[in-house]
C-alpha cells in the first residue's frame, strides 16, 4: 500500500469548514446508543476550542430514517429540514454542525435539490411559512461533528493528555476507521477525503499518534443499512455484514474501531456480543472483543476525560482492554456508579470479553 | 513552394509530413517531446498480429531521415495568428514560422487511472494500468508480484474511463477491448499457468482479425471473460487483491481473490489537443476531442478555413486508421493548396 496515492486522493477532496459559530443539530439514536458523545464534543469544541456552538432544543429528528425506510415523503422531509434551518437562522447562525451522519446526507441531498432545482426552494418556503410562519436561510457552511474535529484535530493533540500509542510497548495503536455510509458515499466531494480513501477519521486517528489499518472489506457497510435492520426478518443479514468485516479485519489486530456514524458504532459494537452468544466466537485478542469508538470518546480519551463520564460503560463489547493500552487510568468500581457513586446495577447480558 | 506547419509527431503528424513531402511542399514538424513517435514509442507489440512496435516505428522514423523535411523536437505552439492565407506561428523556443497550411496532429493522452479511485491505482502496489504492462514486456523484465511470487491469477478490467459517466467520458476507446485480449494472451504466454480474467461490459471486437483473436484467447489460451464491471478493488494482507464484481450474465455477485489486476485504460484528448484547440480556434466536442467539418466525408478538415486535422485528437483510433486519416489529412492540404495557388 503506497501513501502518496492515498495522499493525493486526500488533497483532491479537501472541503471548507466553518471556523466557529455553529448551530449544532444532534441525532435522535445517538443519545440512546453512546449517550455521553454528543456532550464531549461540545466540552471539547467549548471548553478546550473556545468556540461558540449553540443548539436550540426545539430541533426535531430531520426523519432521514423514515425518509430511508420510504415513509416520510421528500415533501415532508425538505419542509423538516427547512424548519430546522429556520431555528439556525431565527438564532443568528449560518454554519450547521450535524452530529448524524444520516442527516448530513439529508442536508448535503436537499440542499444540492435546491440549487439543481430552485422550484423546490420556492415550494418549501411556502409550506413552512404556511406551517409555521417560519422563514429560513440556507446555511453557507455544512459540516459533519466529525469534520470540526478533524479540522481542530492538531489543538487537540496540543491540549491532549494522552496519545493512542501502546504506553507499554510505544508503538502506535492499530485504529480501524469506519465511515458512515451517507458521509461522502452519496456526494464525494462533501467529505473530508473523498468517498473511496475518506480522509476525517484517519487524520485524527494520524494526528493523535495511532496507525490506521486499511483492510479487504473497508468499505463495506456496517450492516445497519436501515432496511436491514428496521425489519426484523432481515436483522441475520445486517449481522452477516457486520460479521464479514470483522473476519476481514481480524488478520490486523486492531486494537480499536472508531466511527463517525450514530448506527456503526451501534452495530459494529452489539453485534460482537450477539456473534459470541451465537458462535463464541470473538475477534480480539484472548477472548476478547474488538472495543468500538465514537470520534467524540476517541477524543475524549485522547484530552484525558474520565470514559466512565463518557458513558463508555454503555459498550457492549468492554473497552478496558484499550484503555489499559493507552495507560488510561480508571475505577472499574465506578463503571455502574451514578454521580454520586451509588451502583445502579450491572448489566445481566455482558459475558467475558464482550 | 508552400510550407505547411504540422503541429504533433506521432504517428499521424510523421505520415502526414511525409506524404506532403512527397508532393512536393515543405513541411515542418513541431513535437513537444525530445524524440518523434508518440505513445508508439512506449508501446511493445500491436494488436491483431502482436506485431513488434519497433516495426512500425523504425518505418516512420526512417521516413524522417529520407524525407526532407525539418523538425522541431521539445517545441510547443504557443500562438497562430492568421493573416488572409497565410498564418504566424509562434512557438515556445520563439521561433516565428509562416505557413500556407496547418495540421492538428496532437493525438491523445491515456486516462489517468487514478481517478477511478475504487481501483487503488498508485495506492495498491499490484494495481497495473495496460500502458504499465507494455513498458514490462518491452524491459523483458520478469513479472513478479509480492516477495518476489509468480502471480497465479491475474484480472483485467476492460473499459477504465471509457463509456463511463463517473469519469466523465461517454465515448468507447476502440482499442482496449482488443488490447485487452492481446495482453491476456501474451500474459499467458510467459505464464502458462496463471488464471486469466477479463471483466467487460461488452466486447466490441470490429476489427480485421479481431473475432479471431478473441475467439483464439478463450479457446487455445483458456482465458475467461467474465461480463460484469468491477465495483472496487481491495488490498489483503498478503498484498493480493479482493476484488468484487457482478457477474451480469448469471446475476450474481462475484468476488476474487487476484494478484495482479489490469486497468485497460482509455483515450482523451488531452492538454495538447485542448492547446490546440485554443491556438487554432478550432472547436472541440463535448468529449474534448476536437471538432470535424464532417464525419463522413470531411473528417479531416476542422471549423477553420486552412487548417486540417489529422489521427487520434479527433477521436480514438487505431494505428492502422490513424495512418489512413492522416494520408487522406495530406490529401486534403494538397487540395487545398492547390485550390488557394
Amino acid at each position: 500500500m503506497k501513501k502518496e496515492g492515498k495522499i493525493q486522493v486526500w488533497q483532491d477532496y479537501q472541503k471548507e469548514i466553518a471556523d466557529d459559530h455553529y448551530f449544532y443539530v444532534r441525532s435522535c439514536i445517538r443519545q440512546n446508543f453512546f449517550p455521553g458523545s454528543e456532550q464531549t464534543f461540545l466540552k471539547i469544541l467549548r471548553k478546550e476550542l473556545g468556540k461558540d456552538i449553540y443548539e436550540n432544543p426545539h430541533h426535531t429528528s430531520c426523519s432521514g430514517i423514515g425518509y430511508h425506510s420510504d415513509i416520510v415523503p421528500f415533501d415532508t422531509i425538505q419542509t423538516i429540514v427547512a424548519r430546522q434551518f429556520a431555528l439556525m437562522t431565527e438564532a443568528g447562525y449560518q454554519n450547521i454542525a450535524v452530529s448524524c451522519i444520516t442527516s448530513f446526507g439529508i442536508y448535503n441531498e436537499i440542499i444540492e435539490t435546491w440549487k439543481e432545482y430552485p422550484a423546490e426552494l420556492e415550494k418549501v418556503r411556502n409550506f413552512l411559512k404556511k406551517a409555521t410562519g417560519r422563514e429560513f436561510e440556507v446555511p453557507q457552511n455544512v459540516a459533519h461533528a466529525s469534520d470540526i474535529v478533524y479540522k481542530f484535530r492538531e489543538d487537540i493533540a496540543t491540549h491532549g493528555k494522552f496519545r493512542l500509542i501502546n504506553h507499554k510497548t510505544g508503538k502506535p495503536l492499530k485504529v480501524v476507521e469506519h465511515i458512515g455510509c451517507h458521509y461522502s458515499k452519496m456526494f464525494p466531494c462533501k467529505g473530508v477525503g473523498g468517498a473511496e480513501f475518506p480522509y476525517v477519521l484517519a487524520g485524527m486517528i494520524e494526528a493523535w499518534g495511532g496507525e490506521v489499518i486499511d483492510y479487504p472489506e473497508r468499505r463495506h457497510c456496517c450492516g445497519f443499512g436501515f432496511r436491514q435492520y428496521l425489519i426484523m426478518s432481515n436483522r441475520g443479514y445486517s449481522v452477516s455484514n457486520s460479521r464479514k468485516k470483522f473476519e476481514s479485519m481480524e488478520p490486523y489486530k486492531p486494537d480499536f474501531i472508531v466511527s463517525n456514524c450514530p448506527g456503526c458504532p451501534m452495530f459494529l459494537d452489539r453485534w460482537q456480543y450477539v456473534i459470541e452468544e451465537m458462535e463464541g466466537k470473538t475477534f480480539g485478542p484472548d477472548g476478547q472483543g474488538i472495543p468500538v469508538l465514537t470520534y467524540e470518546e476517541m477524543a475524549g480519551l485522547v484530552l484525558g476525560y474520565n470514559p466512565w463520564d463518557m458513558g463508555m460503560q454503555m459498550h457492549q463489547t468492554n473497552v478496558e482492554p484499550l484503555l489499559d493500552k493507552m495507560g488510561i487510568q480508571y475505577d472499574p468500581e465506578l463503571k455502574y456508579a451514578n454521580k454520586e457513586g451509588k451502583q445502579i446495577g450491572h448489566p445481566t447480558m455482558v459475558r467475558c470479553g464482550c | 513552394m508552400k510550407h505547411i506547419v504540422i503541429i504533433g509527431g506521432g504517428i499521424a503528424g510523421i505520415e502526414t509530413a511525409s506524404a506532403l513531402t512527397d508532393a512536393g511542399h515543405w513541411v515542418t514538424l513541431i513535437e513537444k517531446d525530445a524524440q518523434i513517435g508518440g505513445k508508439l514509442n512506449n508501446w511493445s507489440n500491436l494488436f491483431p498480429n502482436f506485431t513488434p512496435v519497433e516495426k512500425i516505428t523504425d518505418e516512420l522514423k526512417e521516413k524522417c531521415r529520407r524525407k526532407d523535411f525539418s523538425i522541431l523536437t521539445n517545441t510547443e505552439v504557443n500562438s497562430v495568428l492568421r493573416n488572409k492565407d497565410k498564418f504566424s506561428i509562434n512557438t515556445s523556443d520563439n521561433q516565428q514560422l509562416e505557413a500556407d497550411a496547418i495540421v492538428v496532429a496532437t493525438g491523445y493522452e491515456l486516462f489517468d487511472a487514478r481517478r477511478k479511485e475504487e481501483y487503488g491505482y498508485k495506492i495498491y502496489d499490484h494495481v497495473i494500468t495496460s500502458a504499465d504492462l507494455e513498458q514490462l514486456f518491452k524491459s523483458g523484465e520478469k513479472l513478479t508480484v509480492a516477495a518476489g511470487k509468480i502471480p497465479k491469477r491475474i484480472a483485467f478490467v476492460h473499459c477504465v474511463g471509457s463509456r463511463d459517466e463517473k469519469s466523465g467520458n461517454h465515448y468507447c476507446s476502440k482499442v482496449c477491448c482488443i488490447t485487452g485480449v492481446k495482453q491476456a494472451i501474451e500474459l499467458k504466454k510467459h505464464l502458462p499457468d496463471a488464471e486469466i480474467f477479463c471483466f467487460y461490459m461488452d466486447l466490441r471486437m470490429y476489427g480485421k482479425h479481431f473475432e479471431e483473436l478473441y475467439r483464439e484467447a478463450q479457446e487455445k489460451y483458456d482465458i475467461q471473460f467474465i461480463r460484469g464491471r468491477l465495483s472496487e478493488a481491495s488490498e489483503k494482507i498478503d498484498k493480493s487483491l479482493l476484488i468484487k464484481a457482478e457477474d451480469t450474465l448469471s446475476g450474481r455477485p462475484l468476488k476474487m481473490n487476484v494478484d495482479l489486476l489490469v486497468l485497460l485504460i482509455g483515450m482523451e484528448a488531452g492538454k495538447g489537443t485542448a492547446a490546440a484547440a485554443t491556438s487554432c480556434s478550432i472547436g472541440c466536442e463535448e468529449s474534448g476531442f476536437l471538432q470535424t467539418a464532417d464525419s463522413f466525408l470531411q473528417s479531416n478538415i476542422s471549423m477553420q478555413d486552412g487548417i486540417f486535422l489529422a489521427g487520434s485528437c479527433t477521436a480514438p483510433m487505431t494505428v492502422n486508421d490513424t495512418v489512413l486519416h492522416a494520408r487522406s489529412a495530406a490529401q486534403e492540404v494538397n487540395n487545398y493548396l492547390q485550390k488557394t495557388r
